[in-house]
């Protein structure tokens, strides 16, 4: 095949050839694991699994967002939609998630004012307009996310906008990997870093990670020849005995990150230690308001005091973000959990590995 | 929810732009970002610039991702 007289390969050729280099790399089995929901997709939408010799297992890991919010957490996100004059603005894909009793879209559904925006800054437009409301927006995601939310209190105060606050569950990357290591049980040969955690936090910000737990690191893009790239370095790795970090996705991530992002980030947020569903709680692993900004952090405008309260029976969401499960090791998986009927997160968001399993796995 | 595609800048106003992404443009904030220009190239995540990259550069470089996986194995 031939473009303007130049060889032309079909993408689905490339991806043969990586496969095969792959193959060639491989000398023992691997357990390699995604961090990052978005690669969970990727990985899905493009049947990279198909075309991975037997000895890579890909596990999916904790970088869903909504998965890795805890389900006391979502009862505060609950709790705080019924307070009188009170309106919530949440990223969309947090609607569905079951709190202990009930869901944003069921709080919904009876009344209350809840609405979906796409940015934290949507939300600060909604109180801008509506003096006469208290608008909340939930903070969740990680490094990425966090900046944009910082950047949003940081212009509430600027414009003396006082009826917004933000109810934050930032989570962050680098600890979670690090309990990943600590906690039992839990065998892993390398690791495929987020792409766009780590155009904030910099490739650098995994250093300490890579020192300390002499593991193979590949920071990746998100299309399928970036993703396939970084398994075979990550295979290479292995055969190897490496443990280093490898940038793949340098066109993006630099070494040191977004100095201004995470200078607005540290303006705003220092260091919490955090609760991961069904993981527990992470020293360091999340991120408060300063006192600074305490005007404009929900826990400390509506006093909320919120039960702990277990995971739903049965639901394995935990171990399928710590790569101890695959989704279909869960007694519930299809059979009780649908993406229609979801039991925790790891059903509910797209990205989740649960519901890419049910999506793109068929039977 | 990470969106991978870069977005081109096509109007600024102090510090909100409107970003054009394969025909569709919507607002994003610059305040993560320095120096943005029209015309510049970002990846947008949650309403906001994060990153400027350089457009051809990142073309670039995926192509020649691309052309070193063909030469692994020349498909004919
Ligand atoms: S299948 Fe459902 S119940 Fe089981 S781990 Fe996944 S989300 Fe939880």
């Amino acid at each position: 095949m031939t473009v303007n007289g130049k060889p032309a390969y079909s993408r689905k050729e490339l991806a043969a050839a990586f496969a095969a280099r792959i193959r060639d790399a491989v000398r023992r089995p691997m357990r390699l694991m995604e961090v990052c929901g978005t690669h969970t997709v990727s990985i899905f939408r493009n049947g990279i699994r198909t075309l991975l010799p037997p000895e890579i297992a890909l596990l999916s890991g904790p970088g869903c967002p909504v998965c890795v919010t805890a389900q006391q957490e979502i009862d505060a996100f609950i709790a705080l939609a019924r307070i009188e004059k009170v309106t919530v603005a949440t990223f969309g894909d947090l609607m569905r998630v079951p709190g202990t009793l009930s869901t944003l879209r069921s709080e919904k559904a009876d009344g209350r004012d809840i609405r979906m925006v796409y940015s934290a800054l949507d939300a600060l437009n909604i109180a801008a307009h509506n003096p006469d409301r208290r608008v909340v927006f939930i903070g969740v995601g990680f490094e990425t996310t966090a900046p944009t939310i910082a950047a949003s209190i940081v212009m509430a105060a600027d414009r003396g906008i006082n009826n917004f606050s933000v109810l934050a569950a930032h989570k962050l990357v680098p600890p979670v990997l690090a309990a990943l290591m600590e906690s039992g049980g839990v065998q892993i040969d390398g690791f495929l870093l987020p792409g766009h955690v780590s155009v904030i936090i910099g490739a650098q910000a995994y250093l300490p990670f890579v020192q300390q737990y002499g593991i193979p690191c590949v920071i990746a893009g998100f299309e399928a020849e970036d993703i396939l790239n970084a398994i075979l370095k990550l295979a290479r790795q292995v055969a190897n005995g490496g443990a280093r970090l490898e940038n793949a996705y340098k066109r993006v991530v630099s070494f040191e990150g977004n100095p201004r992002a995470l200078a607005l980030m540290h303006t705003v947020f220092e260091p919490v230690d955090a609760p991961w569903r069904g993981i527990g709680t992470i020293a360091a692993s999340g991120l408060k308001i300063r006192k600074d900004f305490s005007r404009f952090d929900a826990r400390k405008v509506f006093a909320l005091d919120v039960p702990e309260t277990g995971e739903p029976p049965g639901c394995a969401c935990g171990d399928v973000l710590m790569g101890r499960k695959t989704p279909p090791q869960c007694a519930l998986y299809k059979r009780i959990c649908t993406p229609a009927n979801p039991v925790g997160p790891c059903m509910v968001s797209s990205e989740g590995s649960c519901a890419a399993y049910y999506r793109y796995h068929g039977d | 929810m990470c969106l991978a595609i870069p977005s081109k800048i096509v109007e600024i106003r102090d510090q909100m732009s409107v970003i054009d992404v394969d025909g569709v443009r919507r607002e994003a904030s610059l305040m993560l970002i320095e120096d943005a220009r029209i015309g510049d190239y970002v990846i947008v995540h949650a309403g906001f610039a994060i990153q400027k990259i350089d457009a051809t550069e990142a073309l670039e470089s995926l192509k020649l991702l691309r052309q070193a996986a063909a030469l692994m194995n020349p498909a004919d």
